[in-house]
């Protein structure tokens, strides 16, 4: 997908204006702020299992390279193929040598952000094989030609009507208006998609390096269907998402669907091991599993490490203020939200992402509820540090943030400087004590006054009331 | 007790009476307050910037003028996350500054703990009258876990009816320079914060972080509403939010 995250404040300005967006918005918040915090109650040890599931990730990510190596040889002894992806093009392409190989025509997807980071649909119809996505919410945005705007609800910008005509538009049928009915109609149309399909394509939640697995997490049934029925299956997921046992998936298991949907435990968990064996009644003869790169391992070692954590729950842009009022889809590349707005600078270089590590209050919402415990504002104010350091940011910025130390480092300076300012903001301020209109400020004032001081400094006022 | 106050950079310029009020209290709750004369700015504008380096010297003055006191006191939740906090971590490479500013950020509080948790402060002297609803400050609040601390001192006064908000704890939009840099995304998120105010129907909104107040106020008094009163915690504990 292309990163478009350089338009940021363009799009925040245009999302912020969209009515239908913001009613949609706002049933977000309801429905995963609300839902997590009653779940999370169930774990008595909720802590202590956030620490406990930031050790996994951890021992995971600090020997990486063992444990991808442990779960390609055990993959591959029950009969997995895996492919190593360098980035997106190279998926695109070994996904479409996988088609050829197989004489694949069509393809069902079950829901993968990794693909999206490909453009991996695109590529496929380009190479002349089928794709319909499955999973409801990809599917409508199939349908409209449209990119996820969140990892986990990945429609939840769009309200029932506009599904509603979309549905009547391209399945030629009356207007339905129930939700039920929707999806009962969806479940009509996918159904043969599943039966036909000669290729799956998932995404992977895990790998398990002592097993082999690819471990799916989902809550409609389609991710199950993609993986088993289809004679081929392709997994694609991220080097990061390696974790070394069985038992320690259990304890990351107990914090996803908690953080990410409010739920105690999803629908489905599928354990994809090997392929069909004789015994068995179903299973993709072939499996392949493909492992994408695409900047992780630059990730890796480097003081943002812990980015790497990340389980992809959603937890940190549902709570997050910023997202709750533009949406994913101002982020302007796959991953939204604070952790996109880490992700997307590593992954696609900070001067492609200039306003996004910035785009944030540094209000902790997203660090207080993160699962695996990354400390996203630390790494969002770590990526600021970086554009200073690099000089990438505004000859303006650097010059107010450096006079303002400047004065602040002289106190003498700082105590005139500032005695004269606040009687201009008096003066400015008038008999309202409201400055309507702040010359260096207009990103303040467009919106808000300010209310103006009293006109003397705390410093002066405490020295004369000494000396009286 | 001795205190050492750190006034803050917004309550020197913006609104002093915040300075003077958290003077009051202090010593109502019978501490000796020092104001140390050079003092300016924590740093905070700049560390949250990407700007370290000046945040590190603006660190080592602040270390100079209050690590002899016994404990320092600020009126605001996100200059005192940022010595508590951010100082260390500043100095993370150096473990003997590292032991010096983890030592200072121990002794170093926002102004409502202090006074319920350190000074056990019995009874706020303010009079003021009326229903207040409470906003509670992002850094205060995750950092320092200050929540309940205002709330318990606040309860001291008989004629304040404390009536919350929904989502009290959502940040306002003010963000420091945030609020410049994304005007309109900072003033939606002020927005939903006077909503949320407005529709409890109190005289006053209180909360312990100028930036933020100032956030809403401007917001407020931009919207038309010009008597819902904004003020900080120190003001109406110590009853110094009627004089001008
Ligand atoms: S950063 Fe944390 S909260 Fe955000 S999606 Fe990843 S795991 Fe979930």
């Amino acid at each position: 997908m292309q990163n478009n995250s350089i338009n940021f404040k363009k799009q925040a300005t245009i999302k912020l204006a969209d009515v239908r967006l913001q009613n949609a918005l706002s049933r977000l918040q309801s429905r995963f702020v609300g839902g997590r915090a009653a779940v999370i109650s169930e774990i008595n040890d909720f802590q202590e299992t956030r620490t406990a599931a930031a050790a996994v990730r951890d021992m995971a990510l600090n020997d990486l390279e063992h444990w991808l190596l442990q779960f390609e040889q055990q993959a591959t002894a029950r009969g997995a193929v895996i492919h190593w992806a360098e980035n997106g093009d190279d998926v695109n392409r070994i996904v479409a040598e996988i088609a050829a190989l197989h004489g694949v025509r069509t393809a069902a997807k079950s829901k993968s952000m990794v693909s999206e980071e490909c453009g991996l649909n695109d590529a496929l119809e380009k190479a002349g094989v089928k794709v319909m996505e499955t999973d409801l919410g990809e599917y409508i945005l199939q349908l409209a030609h449209e990119a996820p705007s969140h990892i986990v609800a990945p429609v939840v910008h769009k309200n029932k009507e506009e599904i509603a005509d979309l549905f009547a538009d391209h399945h030629h049928t009356p207007r339905k208006t129930g939700i039920a009915e929707l999806c009962r109609e969806a479940r009509e149309v996918l159904r043969p998609v599943f039966l036909n399909a000669d290729m799956g394509i998932s995404g992977g939640n895990f790998m398990i390096a002592e097993t082999g697995s690819v471990l799916i997490v989902t809550n409609e049934g389609n991710g199950r269907l993609v993986t088993t029925l289809p004679r081929v299956h392709v997994a694609i997921t991220g080097i990061e998402k390696v974790v070394p046992t069985l038992e320690d998936v259990t304890t990351l298991l107990r914090l996803l669907p908690r953080s990410a949907t409010g739920q105690s435990i999803t629908n489905y968990i599928s354990l994809l091991t090997g392929t069909k064996s004789s015994e068995d009644h179903d299973g993709p003869e072939h499996f392949h599993i493909i492992l994408l790169d695409n900047g992780r391992s630059s990730i890796l070692g480097s003081d943002m490490q812990k980015m790497l954590r990340c389980i992809r729950c959603g937890a940190c842009m549902n709570h997050c203020p910023v997202y709750q009022n533009i949406g994913g889809h101002a982020y302007g590349w796959v991953y939204p939200g604070p952790m996109g707005s880490i992700l997307t600078p590593l992954l696609g270089g900070l001067e492609a992402s200039p306003d996004l590590p910035n785009a944030s209050t540094l209000c902790g919402a997203c660090g207080a509820v993160c699962p695996v415990r990354i400390p996203l504002p630390d790494l969002l104010r770590n990526l600021r540090e970086k554009q200073m350091e690099r000089g990438m940011k505004t000859r303006q910025e650097t010059f107010l943030l450096k006079s303002w130390a400047w004065l602040a480092l002289h106190p003498k300076i700082y105590s005139f400087s500032t005695k004269i300012g606040v009687r201009l903001m008096k003066m400015m301020g008038g008999n309202k004590k409201l400055i309507h209109s702040l010359p260096g400020a207009p990103g303040w004032t467009n919106g808000r006054d300010f209310p103006a001081p009293s006109g003397q400094t705390f410093r002066e006022l405490y020295q004369q009331g000494k000396h009286s | 007790m001795r205190v050492g106050l750190f006034v803050t950079c917004l309550v020197d310029s913006m609104r002093p009476r915040i300075g003077f009020a958290t003077i009051k209290l202090l010593e109502a709750a019978g501490c000796e307050v020092i104001v140390p004369e050079h003092q300016t700015c924590c740093g905070q504008p700049g560390y949250n910037s990407g700007d370290r380096e000046s945040a590190k010297k603006l660190a080592l003055k602040f270390i100079s003028e209050f690590e002899s006191f016994e404990y320092v006191v600020i009126p605001s939740g996100s200059c005192a996350g940022m010595i508590r906090v951010h100082y260390p971590e500043l100095f993370g490479d150096d473990p003997a500054l590292f032991a010096r500013f983890t030592a200072l950020g121990k002794r170093t509080y926002e102004l409502t703990d202090f006074l319920a948790n350190i000074a056990k402060l019995e009874k706020a002297p303010g009079n003021f009258n009326g229903t207040i609803t409470y906003h509670d400050s992002c850094s205060g609040l995750r950092e320092l876990d200050v929540y309940k601390q205002p709330r318990a001192l606040l309860a001291t006064m008989p004629q304040v009816a404390l009536n919350e908000m929904v989502e009290s704890t959502t940040c306002c939009g003010f963000g420091g320079t945030f609020s410049v840099k994304y005007g309109e995304i900072s003033t939606r998120m002020a927005d939903n914060k006077c909503q949320h105010i407005t529709d409890t129907h109190a005289d006053a909104i209180v909360g312990g972080d100028l930036g933020c107040l100032l956030n809403i106020e401007g917001r407020m008094r931009r919207n038309g509403d010009n008597t819902t009163r904004v003020l900080h915690v120190a003001e109406v504990l110590s009853g110094m939010d009627k004089e001008r």
